[in-house]
């Protein structure tokens, strides 16, 4: 499997990272190399196995409906970049 | 005093031979030296170590030591520590100040462990070298040229170099046990779900589980007992009685039934990797133990299925990286979409940067089936493999690595062969059992681990198993030169 230029700047856009135009053969030629290992599955037959998500075959687990955390806006905005008046800041998306 | 385990440090406390303040102090000094150029550390949290060793100090003399109180930790900094620094070693968190604990910390707080600082490690646990961190690479302890293995590298190289006596780690597809066989030490993966991942940074849920990086197994058996427990407040932690870990430690090995895959000593292994492990499965016989020849058909198939499910979990759970509500945030956006792709670009290291690209490509329309959808059915054989052995045999060994620790900047340009040193170790997390790793020897001066893997939940049996090895060994008990005899 050989991703091109095209295909790494797609992914990267789908990914929402900003990688440097001068970047993108190194990252065309990194993951293709994984690609080339990641494909290694497909000398085994799968046909029919049930896919396993997960170690154990439990459902999730449901609790009641019921509020069990306080409020602690302002303590978790600490770590905030940029807030005001208890509200996240970001460039204006409506002109 | 460091040359001390953690069961012969809670004996001495108790006896009052010494107290948790002079303890504390110790370890302190030897991470700054002789400790500080293996940059083992990203926070040295000493005021906190301090109050906390005095606070346990005072627990004791109220009459309400357990048998943890007052022994110092070193701590991964992927788990959440409230009030301080949780960098997942990338510069996305070096301004993150975490405003709560994780269960983990919280249990071991409660036991009254002493906090010294959070451990260096591959940025966001992605990596088997620790050269991905954001902090710059750790050194392996026996020789300051090698990597000390990763991602948990950090922790594994300061218990080594006994600047802690005992550190926590993650695995998601060896981070435990490949830095602890690198490093000399003591690993344990418990089975996933037994310790809450609550407040640990996610890297792939399916897979991730914390656990103890220790000296010595009973060590590990202390402290797992109490890491371990059901929690709430994570959805895949298994209600399942703790039992006391230490209780079976004692127990003989004698027709304990070893499972050896034929596919974990073939091509690949260095030599000097095969002959130690080959001299502890010996030891083992010599113990009792019964050598059983087995096969993990579909093992090979380990490595290509973590690298899609692995990442393409990563690529879900790092979305959260957006610039917005924490972490990281670029200079200057021009716009929202500006904001969180300069953030995440210029937040995220290059392997971290590769691995949620290939996890976008392979959830992508159009390749989902061939490459997840088909992931989770090789998981499944993997899975399959395993149940099948444990119908012969209590336990499975093998090499935890399929080499010594190899020098810093060896294989940083070629992430496929990075990959290939958690060969062994891979199967374990896609399985979902436990895992460990013990020293077993030396080979041109770097250490080497022996993995034992047990069937669902049977940490207990690991943890025996491995104590017996070390009664009558002392590979766990050698200190890499250089950090014996220094201070004090």
């Amino acid at each position: 499997m050989s991703l091109d230029a095209a295909e790494v700047v797609k992914i990267a856009h789908l990914a929402r990272l900003a990688i440097e135009e001068k970047g993108i053969p190194d990252y065309a030629g990194s993951l293709s190399s994984i690609l080339d290992l990641v494909e290694q599955m497909g000398a085994v037959d799968t046909a029919g196995v049930e896919p396993m998500a997960h170690p154990f075959e439990l459902s999730q687990r449901l609790r009641p409906d019921e509020v069990t955390e306080t409020n602690q806006r302002d303590h978790f905005m600490k770590n905030a970049p940029r807030v005001e008046d208890g509200l996240f800041l970001v460039p204006q998306v409506i002109e | 005093m460091y040359s001390k385990t953690v069961a012969e440090l809670s004996d001495g406390l108790q006896k009052g031979e010494f107290s948790s303040e002079e303890l504390t102090r110790i370890y302190l000094d030897r991470i700054n030296n002789p400790g500080e150029d293996l940059n083992c550390f990203i926070s040295i949290t000493a005021e906190l170590a301090m109050d906390a060793a005095r606070a346990a100090d005072r627990s004791r003399s109220n009459g309400k030591a357990g048998p943890l109180t007052g022994i110092p930790i070193a701590h991964k900094d992927i788990f959440c520590t409230e009030g301080v620094k949780t960098s997942c070693g990338s510069r996305m968190l070096d301004n993150f100040i975490a405003p709560y604990s994780a269960t983990v910390i919280q249990r071991l707080n409660s036991a009254g462990m002493v906090m010294l600082g959070k451990t260096n490690m591959d940025e966001f646990a992605m990596g088997s070298s620790n050269e991905t961190s954001h902090y710059g690479p750790v050194k392996n302890p026996w020789d300051t040229r090698a990597v000390p293995g990763g991602s948990s590298g950090g922790s594994a190289s300061a218990v080594a170099a006994r600047l802690a006596p005992i550190a926590t780690g993650t695995d998601t597809g060896g981070s435990i046990r490949q830095p602890a066989a690198l490093c000399g030490i003591t690993g344990l993966k418990p089975t996933y779900g037994r310790v809450s991942r609550y407040g640990m940074i996610a890297f792939a849920s399916s897979l991730d589980q914390a656990g103890p990086m220790t000296r010595t197994a009973e060590d590990a058996a202390m402290v797992l007992t109490a890491m371990a427990g059901f929690d709430p407040r994570d959805s895949t932690c298994v209600d399942r009685e703790v039992p006391d870990y230490t209780a079976g430690l004692d127990t003989p090995v004698k027709g304990l039934k070893i499972g050896l895959p034929g596919e974990f000593f073939g091509e690949g292994l260095d030599s000097g990797v095969a002959d130690a492990v080959q001299a502890a499965l010996s030891e083992y016989e010599k113990l009792g133990a019964e050598l059983i020849d087995i096969s993990l058909p579909n093992s090979g198939l380990s490595v290509p299925t973590y690298y899609v499910v692995a990442p393409a979990e990563c690529s879900s759970n790092l979305s959260r990286f957006d610039g917005v509500r924490f972490g990281y945030r670029c200079e200057n956006p021009k716009d929202l979409e500006d904001l969180y792709k300069r953030s995440r670009g210029e937040g995220f290291g290059e392997e971290v940067k590769r691995r949620i690209m290939i996890g976008t490509y392979a959830l992508s329309a159009g390749y989902y089936d061939a490459y997840y959808l088909k992931a989770q059915q090789c998981r499944r054989l993997i899975s399959d493999d395993f149940r099948k052995a444990y119908e012969k045999v209590d336990v499975i060994m093998g090499p935890t690595a399929p080499s010594v620790a190899f020098n810093i900047g060896e294989k940083t340009d070629d992430p496929v062969s990075m990959y290939l040193s958690d060969i062994y170790t891979i199967a374990v997390n896609l399985a979902g059992l436990p895992g460990m790793s013990i020293p077993v020897g030396l080979a041109d001066g770097r250490p080497v681990g022996l993995q034992i893997i047990g069937n669902y939940f049977e940490e207990p049996r690991l943890l025996n198993v491995a104590h017996q090895y070390q009664l009558v060994t002392d590979w766990h008990q050698q200190i890499p030169p250089g950090f014996a005899d220094a201070i004090p």
